[in-house]
């Protein structure tokens, strides 16, 4: 390995032109740097430039400005076919006038491999992705779970330094899909190259990163861990497209390095928080954030800070939780409570216009900066 | 009956099927029976069929003629062979250039924008508006003596001073074979281009992903996968170029006879409609013949990839 990134994006920006002649920029000022053996995704909804952004690291498109760099070297303009990285699409673009065997073995072809190697390769390759004894079937007679292994199989065949996956399991079931993403990252882990995904599923992107990089409007909003992605978005776009947030905006009123105090003039009180930028200052206009499974509903009549009243509005049953929507002096806040006793009595359920009190404790509120 | 009918998916499709089935049968297969019994016949001296069992139709011509010069029972006159081999064979060479011309045409079409391509595609078919006949006589004003090319190539050759003959290329075998190739183009370029612009682009990419350049993506997978496109197209064009006579009758006159040239004469000048029946005949077994191994071979322009 020549360098310690295995994928580097240094200020990429990739306009086009719209048919009505609009410039757009699909990628904005993209910087990042995808570690060897890293299982790395690209997070965001549709028009967020992820895949752009593996298009480009793939070699289907050229920067208008900046720089891709693969294993340290500028890639400039050079061809895909001249690229040590290969791509798993979405459609899994198979030969469709080919046999599974014959698909895999492009690839080597094209390299010149002898017949023999290819024979062995391509056969290595279908187990492990466990379609030996397919060899000779069309991809039109595979189902949609054999054909998406197909297309795995035709690219780790080349050993690629980096294998790109554009939304490669965005067309089969939820329950295939999950058994993909578990065979996915054990495939990863198993050979050590670096994978590059894009997904606009963000528990998949969560199930299976090392790091992530959430997108919107052609930009990087955050990369980080997976971890920190949820549990320390650093603006109000990442913590609702994470998950799900209450959000609640008011104004600093005092700030330390670990704590601030944000007055929210809807409840009229003061919630205190985690500040997630460095550069807050008093009587900034911010967002508090707070996820609807770290507000804590506690018996009434408690009289500590952070404690609010708030009317049951509806609640949901649905198996494992229960979500409870309450009004609090007219805002509307999402509550979830795991169902961790077995029963049956509806009356253990929150019944509407029932009050309870909630906990906003300050290590689960976060302060996040207004964009 | 009623209540059958609705039950029945069977009877349903006969139903829908009867309109053609009668139209087939009425125009189609009783002429081609009748085509078959006169061509067994014999020409009566003021050109009236005689119904009788001979084979002289066939032997006369595949050039086994009864009426021979004195002292001889039997000797052999290419004339006809060489007729259905020049049509077998400018046929050949007619689909073989239109394939040529039509694959890099229809490759264009299928990249282009699609708001292009709708503009290619209607360029393409505007000649068909006009009837087949007189796009024929076109080629006529442009080929002749003091046609355009000739008036134009003069034109050119006096400004660089060179000396210049109107060049003879109306009624040569060339000028059939223009007017052939110009006349089926389009049923070249359709299929080619329909089977073309099917190809999804994420598989130029994959090929591409995968280290194939250019030369090679064409070779390994835009070519068998748009083969369907030039096997239909090379049914729509071989078969009716066997069988016409107008553009030889056009631009070849009297110096390029084809096959269909032949029939039409037996039937309209010679008065010999046995003779015709038989050549008519032995130009649909012809057909019927090439088209049967060129479709056993690449299949009849379906998908290839049909499990």
């Amino acid at each position: 390995m020549t360098s310690e990134f295995a994928v580097e994006l240094r200020d990429v920006v990739k306009r086009f032109i719209t048919p009505e002649g609009n410039e757009i920029a699909a990628v904005d000022h993209v910087t990042m740097q995808i570690k060897n053996g890293e299982f790395f995704s690209m997070l965001g909804s549709s028009g967020c430039g992820k895949t752009t952004s593996l298009r480009m690291i793939a070699g289907f498109e050229w920067p208008t400005e900046g720089e891709v760099y693969i294993e340290g070297k500028a890639m400039g303009h050079t061809p895909p076919y001249q690229r040590k990285v290969n791509t798993v699409f979405q459609s899994y673009a198979l030969f469709q006038h080919m046999t599974v065997f014959q698909n895999v073995a492009f690839g080597l072809e094209m390299e010149g491999v002898k017949e023999s190697e290819i024979k062995q390769r391509v056969g290595r390759a279908l187990e492990m992705v466990q379609l030996t004894g397919m060899e000779r079937r069309k991809p039109k007679q595979l189902s949609g779970g054999q054909q998406q292994r197909v297309a795995v199989a035709r690219a780790l065949v080349k050993t690629p330094e980096v294998l790109l996956l554009d939304e490669p399991l965005g067309a089969l079931d939820l329950k295939l899909r999950k058994e993909m993403q578990l065979e996915l990252k054990a495939l990863q882990q198993q050979l050590g190259i670096t994978f590059i995904y894009v997904t606009h599923d963000q528990e998949e992107a969560l199930t299976m990163s090392d790091r992530i990089a959430v997108m919107s409007k052609g930009r990087v909003q955050q990369l980080a861990t997976p971890v920190e992605i949820y549990e320390r978005p650093v603006n109000k776009f990442v913590a609702d497209f994470i998950g799900e947030s209450n959000f609640l905006e008011g104004k600093i009123k005092s700030i330390s390095k670990d704590e601030a105090v944000v007055h929210i003039p809807a409840l009229n009180a003061d919630i205190r928080g985690m500040p997630m930028a460095r550069d807050m200052v008093n009587g900034e206009e911010v967002i508090v954030s707070i996820r609807p499974e770290k507000v804590r509903i506690v018996e009434s009549g408690a009289k500590t800070d952070g404690i609010f009243k708030a009317r049951v509005m509806n609640s949901v049953y649905i198996g494992s939780d229960t979500h409870v929507y309450a009004e609090l002096d007219g805002v509307r806040l999402k509550v979830m409570e795991q169902n961790r006793i077995s029963r049956l009595d509806p009356s253990s359920f929150y019944n509407k216009d029932q009050v309870i009190s909630l906990l906003f404790l300050p290590e689960n509120t976060l302060v996040l900066k207004k964009d | 009956m009623l209540q059958r009918l609705r039950e029945s998916k069977s009877m349903q499709g006969a139903l829908l099927a009867l309109p053609t089935t009668l139209w087939l049968l009425v125009l189609l297969i009783i002429p081609l029976f009748l085509t078959l019994v006169v061509s067994f016949g014999q020409r009566s001296p003021d050109g009236n069929v005689i119904y009788s069992f001979t084979l002289d139709n066939y032997t006369r011509l595949l050039g086994y003629n009864t009426d021979c010069p004195a002292g001889q029972s039997s000797c052999f006159d290419p004339l006809y062979v060489n007729i259905l081999w020049r049509s077998l064979s400018l046929a050949f060479n007619t689909t073989v250039i239109v394939i040529t011309l039509a694959y890099p045409l229809a490759y264009f079409i299928a990249r282009a924008t699609p708001k292009r391509r709708n503009l290619f595609l209607f360029m393409v078919l505007i000649p068909l508006w006009t009837n087949f006949v007189i796009r024929v006589y076109a080629w006529m004003m442009l080929l002749r003596k003091e046609g355009a090319i000739n008036i134009a190539l003069g034109w050119l050759a006096n400004l660089f001073n060179i000396p210049f003959a109107p060049l003879e290329m109306l009624y040569t075998p060339g000028a059939v074979l223009v007017g052939m190739v110009y006349e089926f183009l389009p049923f070249m370029i359709l299929p080619i281009y329909t089977s073309l612009e099917k190809i999804d682009n994420s598989l130029y990419e994959a090929a591409a992903d995968l280290g194939a350049n250019a030369f090679r993506t064409f070779l390994r997978v835009t070519l068998p996968l748009s083969m369907p496109g030039v096997v239909a197209g090379t049914i729509l064009v071989f078969i009716p170029v066997m069988g016409t006579f107008i553009v030889s009758d056009i631009l070849g006159g009297r110096q390029v006879i084809l096959v269909g040239n032949l029939i039409q004469r037996q039937f309209l000048d010679a008065r010999d409609p046995t003779f015709g029946s038989a050549a008519s005949l032995i130009l649909m077994v012809m057909t019927l013949i090439v088209t049967y191994f060129y479709t056993r071979k690449f299949g009849f322009g379906e998908e290839i990839v049909s499990a």
